[in-house]
Order: structure tokens, then C-alpha cells, then sequence
């Protein structure tokens, strides 16, 4: 029997958005880290492997759900998750278009400098940090002070 | 005691100490002084609660009785729990929370550091995730500190006095007994004793730059790792964390 390339796979996961900040995707935001076909006995098997972006994410489990679903939809019916704690998420594992596709939406992109580049509304380079904490668990909450907007960062890890 | 026995308990004191800790910090939610506080103290509980999944999740796979992380945090009573003293403790103002949370993470984040490299590769990939995070907790909880103790003449007075009413719970995490034993011959933990000097090292630069004295007595209250004896808080504790469990016991939804 054939079955769709792990590419093909990788393509459709692309299109599957993470719940909490749709505008980039599940492989944009590097958590899946690996598909791949395994061969048993009724046949193969799609092997799907994950790694949590923060340990009580309360969005893990619906990822997990959009991923089974998206890919059923696509036909594949023979389909495992795996969890996979190591190595741990980084967001080193940010996808360049997932960066770009953040800094368009208002949250200001990871930097390497543990700060945001430049504020995503105004491009303004007077910033303030108002709390290592946002509205999820992978965002700092800060300010520009030349448009006066607080924004979200998503802090290195 | 078998060497699964010995790990089982190991994996309860880490686990128990998140649980128990991370319920106590998410009490904040929706009172805090400001809403960022609010959502940093709800963020840190979240973390510590997901770092609970894994070590009773792994708890339950090595008992091997098909307990589930959610059945060990949710169907044990007070005499069952594994964690310090420490973490049980009524919240008290927001300075007592965040000192409290500080000697905790100093700890944490020193032991987790060790367990990165335990010979089993289960309890080294969780403490690689969670000493990640860990990390950014104890930069907060240190800065907290830091501001509030060397802040107002009040912000100042009332975290010496959290200090001192907390510092004589903070020995029984340097503990050992024979789970401990058990865990260093199989090279799964360290000795926690062994671990004393750098969270001494970490806690002064920390308190004296928040121009607080550290109490000079080591006399330690104890009981809770090996369960021996629970403050009365905890059971106060669980039953409200497990209230629904145990008014509708197996609700599910
Ligand atoms: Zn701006």
C-alpha cells in the first residue's frame, strides 16, 4: 500500500495552527521533531513525535488533538503520538517564517539579546519590560515608549 | 526496600513538592497585589503543576500499580504525601509567597542541575524541561526578593520577617535518609546534602543584597519528605484541591 511521503506530512502539519496564537503553525513553532512511517503488522504506521513548549502548557492537549485530527481528515488512519522531553523545546526551533509571521501579528520575535529587537507595532527602539510573565506561558508582557502600546514578547527559552 | 521501592518515593518527594507548592502559588490567581503579579505567580504554578504530570506520572509508571499521575495527586490523603514542610505553609502576605518561592527555586534549580545527568534517562529528560524553566523562576523570585527587601522601611521589615519565619523549614531539603542512600549508589540523584554549599552560595549573594539577615540557627523543622508528621496545613489544603474528587469520587469530564 502507498502512503503519503513524510514531506507531504511535514506540509499538512504546517498547516494545522497552534491553538493559542493561530497565526503560526505547529511546525513554525518547532514542537513537532519528527514524523515518520513504521512498519507492524496490519500495515504502517505514522509516527508522530512532539515536545511541549512549556511542561504545563495548557494547550498540549489540543494540539495533540489538532494533529490527530488534521491528519485523519487527510485519510491517515494508522497514526501514534510520542512525547519527547529531550531534547528540551528552545525557541531556537522558531521557524524564520514563524518569526516574521509573529512580528506582523504584534508579538515581538524571540531575540538572541533576551529582548525584543524593536516594538512590533511602531519598529521603536525605547522599550520597557512590565512583567517576565504575558497572557501565556511563552510571552513577556512589554512596553514601547515612543507609541505608548505594551506588546507581547516571546522570551528566549 | 526494593530499588523500585526507593525510587517510587524519590519520585513522589519531586513530584509532591511541585503539586503541593503549585496549588499553594495558583491560590493568587485573581488576588494579587497587580494583574502582572497575578499572571506571573499564575504562570509559575502552571509550570510547576505540568512539572508535577511528569514526575507522578512517572511516579505511577514505576509503581507499576496503574495509578496515574492525576489518581496519586488526587486520591492520596495527608500521610501519603512526599513533600517539605516548606512548600505546604499558608501563602501569608505576597512578600512571605515570594520569599518562600525563592528558597524553593534556589534549591530547585541547584538540585534539577544534578539530576540532568541521573542515570536514568527518564528522571534526566524531565529535569532538562523543567530546569528550564526553573531558570526563569528563580531570576523572578531572586529580583522579588531583591526589590522588596531592599525596598521601604515596611517592604524591608516584612521579608526579614518572612525569612525568619521560613529559613527554619529550609534544612529538611538537604535531608538524607535511606531513599537518598538508595538514589546515590544507583546514581539516580545526588545526595541532597551534597547540595548545601551552593544553595548556601546562591541564597546569600541573593539575601544580602536584599540587605537581609539570615538567621544564624540551623535547628530545621521536619517530617513531611518522609511523611512522618504534616504540618495541619496540608490537610486544610488538600481538601480543597481535591474536593471535587472526593464529593464526586472518579468525576471525570
Ligand atoms: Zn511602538
Amino acid at each position: 500500500m502507498t502512503h503519503p511521503s513524510t514531506d507531504t506530512i511535514w506540509d499538512w502539519l504546517d498547516q494545522v495552527p497552534d491553538p493559542e496564537i493561530p497565526v503560526i503553525s505547529l511546525v513554525d513553532l518547532g514542537i513537532i521533531r519528527d514524523v515518520e512511517w513504521v512498519k507492524s503488522e496490519d500495515g504502517d504506521e505514522l509516527k508522530i513525535t512532539v515536545t511541549p513548549t512549556y511542561s504545563g502548557c495548557p494547550a498540549t492537549r489540543i494540539i495533540n488533538q489538532d494533529i490527530e485530527t488534521a491528519l485523519r481528515k487527510r485519510g491517515i488512519d494508522r497514526l501514534s503520538l510520542h512525547r519527547q522531553l529531550s531534547p528540551a523545546w528552545t525557541t531556537d526551533w522558531l521557524s524564520e517564517k514563524g518569526a516574521a509571521k509573529l512580528e506582523k501579528f504584534g508579538i515581538a520575535p524571540p531575540s538572541p539579546k533576551g529582548q525584543p529587537e524593536r516594538c512590533p507595532n511602531c519598529g521603536g527602539h525605547d522599550l520597557e519590560k512590565t512583567s517576565q510573565f504575558g497572557s501565556t506561558p511563552c510571552k513577556a508582557l512589554w512596553r514601547c515608549k515612543s507609541c505608548l502600546e505594551p506588546f507581547d514578547y516571546f522570551k528566549c527559552i | 526496600m526494593t530499588d523500585q521501592d526507593a525510587l517510587f518515593q524519590f519520585l513522589l518527594r519531586m513530584g509532591d513538592n511541585t503539586l503541593v507548592l503549585g496549588h499553594r502559588v495558583s491560590e493568587w490567581c485573581g488576588v494579587s497585589p497587580v494583574l502582572e503579579e497575578d499572571i506571573a505567580l499564575a504562570n509559575t504554578a502552571l509550570d510547576m503543576i505540568g512539572q508535577t504530570q511528569f514526575w507522578l506520572g512517572l511516579a505511577g509508571e514505576v509503581e507499576g500499580k496503574g495509578r496515574s499521575a492525576d489518581d496519586l495527586a488526587f486520591l492520596r490523603d495527608v500521610w501519603d504525601f512526599r513533600n517539605v514542610l516548606l512548600v505546604e505553609l499558608p501563602n501569608g502576605d505576597f512578600g512571605q509567597t515570594l520569599m518562600r518561592q525563592f528558597l524553593f527555586d534556589a534549591w530547585a534549580s541547584t538540585m534539577l542541575g544534578r539530576l540532568m545527568y541521573s542515570s536514568d534517562k527518564r528522571v534526566a529528560d524531565i529535569a532538562e524541561k523543567a530546569s528550564k524553566e526553573v531558570a526563569y523562576h528563580v531570576e523572578r523570585s531572586a529580583d522579588t526578593v531583591v526589590g522588596l527587601g531592599d525596598g521601604t522601611p515596611e517592604s524591608h521589615a516584612k521579608m526579614q520577617a518572612a525569612l525568619d519565619l521560613l529559613y527554619p523549614y529550609v534544612g529538611e531539603l538537604f535531608e538524607s535518609d535511606a531513599v537518598d542512600a538508595a538514589m546515590v549508589s544507583a546514581g539516580i540523584a545526588p545526595d541532597p546534602a551534597s547540595l548545601r554549599d551552593d544553595y548556601d552560595t546562591l541564597i546569600k549573594r541573593v539575601l544580602s543584597e536584599a540587605t537581609l539577615n539570615v538567621p544564624a540557627s540551623k535547628f530545621t523543622h521536619k517530617g513531611g519528605r518522609t511523611g512522618y508528621m504534616h504540618t495541619e496545613h496540608l490537610g486544610h489544603m488538600l481538601t480543597q484541591m481535591q474536593w471535587l474528587q472526593r464529593a464526586y469520587p472518579g468525576a471525570t469530564w
